[in-house]
């Protein structure tokens, strides 16, 4: 298996906090960083969740190919944003500052630039956060920390299945794609567009109807279980809060409180030093 | 709330770790840059059919922000486009008898207009409006990748999904085609 949901064990005080506890924050952050377009409080949740992956013990080289995705992602996102609107920050900020001027309408301003900062640090405040709480939280104690903040414990087992099931369906797929292919069934670029997305669906259906099968065996060995009858249920993985869970909890909540009271400190999402 | 089945608990579950296994290692790329054609939609709309609204819509969110999630930030906006398309399709799977051993031409043609208006709706209006108010993003660009998403969408599903479609049927036995003997 690949390292995606890479629980990383380690002996930190992240991995010691509950998952139901590390969800919250990593929720209220995203959140937070969602709201405001502060730059200066982006830029320092950035610098706090890099500190924060640092005590995590998570080495770098153990997260970059994700890291890689989601930063050709953001460089792809910026240059489409600037192929389209070159003149977007002059118009959230109501002012121009040329400082270089190449053609037509393409030029760099001050404006467009804080505003890229923006965008890019909206991925860099989160993304740590995130691989954070997938690498230091193990999957099963994920399902349990969703019923923990709320979410109904059928809807977290739901959850918790497709956790389950993920490495078995890839590796299913690996096997009936190969299956096909020794039959003659090209996907490659040799076919032509459609006639390979028609390819493709000879894979698709063995693997949807395996999985259809699946979700037979699976319910009907649930039902035998009884699965559903009581109100609540209980997880082998769940823990209870300790005293450093809520303090991390009420950090989470204050850091969304901070992202409002900045919108009506700057008069609006923006923080803006033009004016 | 009603209760959810457990059937459709584990329709939810699996169908959301084939949305993901699907979105994330499998796709065609496109001559077109950064664009690619994926299964999940065809797959979602398939699940949405037989299991219903809600299990479309649950299966739409967990995959789609469980795939999101691995990638480090989740783009909330897009995954409501998912659980609407789930939710539509859902709908229209109580109109579509599949489970009957019925589509014909004339299920045909309503599944692939009802994914095309469905997938329209996701990614040419939920999906940018809610990028426009949450990430702040200029319009352009947002309702760009909109029309590129839900035409590479809108493709994968009329094709590979009608197909699915084809196949189950022919591989379920079709209603009152057994007769009592006497």
């Amino acid at each position: 298996m690949t390292g995606l949901f890479n629980y990383i064990p380690r002996q930190s005080p992240i991995h010691a906090m509950t998952g139901a506890a590390k969800l919250v924050c990593m929720l209220t952050w995203t959140m937070a960083a969602m709201i405001t377009f502060d730059t200066r409080y982006l830029l320092l949740l950035t610098l706090s969740a890099l500190v924060l992956f640092r005590v995590s013990g998570i080495k770098f080289r153990e997260v970059k190919v994700l890291i890689a995705f989601s930063a050709v992602f953001m460089v792809l996102n910026n240059v489409l944003i600037y192929l389209f609107a070159p003149e977007y920050g002059v118009e959230l900020y109501g002012a121009r500052t040329e400082l270089v001027h190449f053609i037509g309408r393409y030029g760099i301003t001050a404006q467009q630039l804080l505003y890229h900062a923006n965008v890019i640090l909206k991925y860099t405040v989160t993304i740590p956060m995130v691989l954070l709480f997938v690498s230091t939280t193990q999957p099963s104690e994920f399902a349990a920390s969703l019923n923990r903040i709320g979410v109904s414990y059928r809807i977290a087992y739901s959850v918790s299945l497709a956790l389950r099931y993920i490495p078995d369906i890839l590796k299913e797929y690996h096997d009936i794609s190969q299956a096909q292919q020794a039959r003659g069934v090209e996907l490659t670029s040799k076919e032509n567009l459609f006639k390979r997305l028609k390819n493709a669906s000879a894979i698709l259906l063995p693997l949807i109807l395996s999985s259809l099968e699946r979700i037979e065996v699976v319910s009907t060995a649930m039902e035998l279980r009884c699965f559903g009858k009581r109100s609540k249920r209980t997880w082998y993985r769940a823990q209870a809060f300790a005293a450093g869970d809520y303090a991390i909890m009420a950090a989470g909540g204050a850091l969304v409180c901070i992202s409002f009271l900045l919108i009506y400190l700057n008069g609006g999402r923006l923080w803006n030093p033009f004016v | 709330m009603q209760k959810l089945s457990i059937k459709t608990i584990v329709a939810v579950g699996i169908g959301a770790a084939l949305f993901f296994v699907l979105h994330t290692y499998v796709a065609i790329p496109t001559p077109i840059p950064n664009t690619r054609i994926s299964f999940d939609y065809p797959i979602l709309a398939v699940l949405s059919l037989l299991f219903g609204p809600v299990a479309g819509v649950l299966i739409g969110i967990i995959g789609h922000a469980l795939s999101d999630l691995v990638y480090g930030s989740i783009w909330w906006s897009w995954v409501a486009g998912s659980a609407f398309f789930g939710l539509a399709m859902g709908f229209v799977g109580t109109k579509l008898k599949l489970d009957d051993g019925e589509f014909g031409v004339k299920g045909a043609v309503i599944f692939n207009i009802a994914q095309a208006v469905a997938h329209l709706i996701s990614w040419g209006l939920i999906a940018p409006a809610l990028d426009i108010l949450i990430y702040s993003e200029p319009a352009d660009k947002i309702f760009l990748q909109g029309a590129v998403g839900s035409a590479g969408n809108i493709l994968s599903t009329a094709i590979v999904g009608t197909l699915l479609c084809i196949a189950y049927v022919a591989a379920r036995p079709k209603k009152g085609s057994l007769t009592k003997e006497d």
